[in-house]
């Protein structure tokens, strides 16, 4: 039964995984632009909704919804005056200017925030848990995973059932092509990341509730949905869930068996992976 | 006046100069056909045209307004709409989905346009919306007429578009610049790889195509398929055009001599 659990833990781990990569993947599957500042956004996200906390004394579900429209504009400025820019054949200029734009935005919040460890106080919603027989499971830990669910679904209608996700498709299939549908790419694009900004939001605000957090913390987080990504099989929004799934029991499988061990336990999982299937399990166009 | 119009068009890539002054004219109603070897400078006019390429603003004229610096999208939304070569369709579209497409952002209303339209105001760039503003993409053509027109298309509606056939999938292409309902449909190379009887159902459409009001310019490599459909005919080489005129007016030899260079 113990297994059961420890196996259980590290799907709802999963979840957080896959909610720190949708933004990534999203992006990723319509202009091809590798973020790398996508984990410092994410810490930026909980920075900001840990200031709305504690200046208008919201309850952190609330402040998200507060920053959300913010990260959103945020998104939009961010592509269509910086990224955008980088955008072309040649795939060195956005992880040049992601990689600054991660060194930029970490130390702009370890100058307003200090390196001190923080933490969004959820109260006592921290420590519920729910138990089904033997086995219980955290509510914040179900409520990502849930999360995690319903952003991959809504992700899903918009990319496949809106006249936005038709362009987005388009453009990502071609650029040009599109641009004679009377659609400008640069937008889409800057729609495309303020959207995914919405989805940094949500992960923002379970990253600053599940765990403390500093400036420094987002390349870390970034590596685990990054892996995702990969064995996920690049494009696939539920191939991402899946990956983030693998890397999490991983993680608590590792750590059950020696504490020291959940890190690595997660990278192997990720090589093997790899090594099984080299494009990732659910890839694009197969 | 005429609808649409180039004057004295240059394009290069690069250093690479492909048009050296073009002048072709457009007129309401008509059907023109454009001709001339590979490499000639068919394709970079079509994408000088549609704004894929951008030019000198005097350099191409639709419906007396300057157009030769806008964007590509700004120049579909005036009603001037593509058949690219090598048709061009969405793989992650189904058939249907790459028709809608076509149509979706006719008439320059989304709100990226409406923004750009208020922002053009203190930046004194051109406003998308007032240069849209005559054309509202309404007309004869939705998805039912493309069907009706297409009849095989609404029977593979829901695959994807590049699982058809060349034929097919010239068709989906030719819709989906319909569904913008154009005044101007640019046609590059619609004929290009295709069987003699699929060649004649995709030109058979285009008598409904010019009755549903569109103008049309037709790039095409096959001469006497050229001169069956055209009004007038142009024939480029290197860059420049070297004959200009209407089909019965102009003889084999004058057509080899344009198309070929004299030292042919
Ligand atoms: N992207 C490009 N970069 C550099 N040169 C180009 C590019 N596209 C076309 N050219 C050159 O410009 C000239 C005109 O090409 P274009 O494609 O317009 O010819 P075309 O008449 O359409 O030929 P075809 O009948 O083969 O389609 C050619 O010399 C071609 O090599
Ligand atoms: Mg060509």
């Amino acid at each position: 039964m113990i297994w059961l659990d420890t196996i259980l833990q590290g799907v709802l781990l999963g979840g957080l995984y896959a909610l720190f990569a949708a933004g990534l993947s999203l992006v990723f599957g319509i202009m091809r632009l590798v973020n790398l500042a996508h984990g410092d956004l994410i810490v930026f996200g909980a920075y900001m909704i840990l200031i709305v906390v504690s200046v208008l004394g919201l309850h952190p579900f609330l402040a998200a919804l507060v920053a959300a429209p913010v990260m959103f504009v945020f998104g939009w400025v961010l592509q269509k005056a910086v990224l955008n820019r980088t955008l072309g054949d040649d795939i060195l200029p956005p992880l040049l200017v992601t990689f600054g734009l991660s060194i930029v935005l970490q130390n702009g919040l370890l100058e307003g925030f200090s390196a001190d460890s923080q933490r969004i106080s959820m109260g006592a919603l921290e420590t519920a848990s729910v138990s089904v027989g033997p086995i219980s499971a955290g509510v914040l830990p179900l409520m990502t995973f849930a999360s995690a669910i319903l952003v991959i679904v809504a992700l899903n209608q918009l990319f496949y059932r809106t006249a936005i996700g038709r362009a987005f498709r388009a453009t990502s299939d071609d650029p040009v092509t599109a641009s004679l549908m009377g659609i400008r790419p640069d937008r889409v694009f800057a729609t495309a990341t303020a959207i995914a900004m919405l989805v940094v939001t949500i992960a923002a605000l379970y990253l600053g509730t599940r765990a403390n957090f500093d400036p420094n913390v987002g390349p870390a987080r970034l590596i685990y949905a990054f892996e995702a990504v990969i064995i996920g099989g690049l494009g696939s929004l539920w191939g991402t869930l899946a990956g983030g799934i693998i890397i999490g029991v991983a993680q608590t499988l590792g750590a059950a068996i020696n504490p020291e061990w959940q890190i690595l336990a997660g990278h192997v999982a990720f090589l093997l992976v790899l090594l099984i299937r080299p494009r990732g399990l659910f890839p694009r166009g197969h | 006046m005429a609808l649409l119009e180039t004057d004295g068009l240059t394009a290069r890539y690069g250093d690479f100069q492909a048009l050296f002054g073009v002048d072709i004219t457009l007129n309401e109603g008509e059907t023109v056909a454009i001709i001339g070897a590979n490499g000639a400078g068919k394709t970079t006019l079509m994408r000088s045209i549609t704004g894929v390429l951008r030019n000198e603003a005097r350099q191409i004229r639709h419906k007396d307004v300057e157009i030769g610096h806008l964007p590509a999208d700004t120049i579909m939304k005036r009603g001037i709409a593509m058949v690219p070569e090598g048709r061009k369709l969405f793989p992650s579209l189904t058939v249907e989905e790459n028709l809608i497409i076509g149509g979706q952002h006719k008439g320059g209303r989304d709100l990226g346009d409406r923004i750009d339209s208020v922002l053009s105001r203190f930046t004194g760039g051109p406003d998308p919306m007032a240069l849209a503003a005559g054309h509202d993409g309404m007309g004869h053509w939705t998805l039912e007429t493309i069907y009706a027109l297409f009849p095989i298309l609404r029977e593979r509606r829901m695959t994807p578009g590049t699982a058809l056939s060349g034929g097919q999938q010239q068709m989906v292409a030719i819709g989906r610049a319909l569904m913008s309902n154009p005044d101007v449909l640019l046609c590059d190379e619609i004929s290009l790889g295709l069987a003699p009887v699929v060649i004649r159902d995709i030109y058979a459409a285009l008598p409904k195509i010019r009755e549903s009001g569109a103008s049309v310019i037709v790039v095409e490599q096959d001469i006497s398929q050229a001169l069956a459909v055209a009004d007038r005919v142009y024939c480029m080489m290197e860059g420049r055009i070297t004959l200009e005129g209407r089909p019965d007016a102009i003889s084999r030899d004058d057509i080899h001599a344009a198309y070929f260079g004299d030292a042919a």
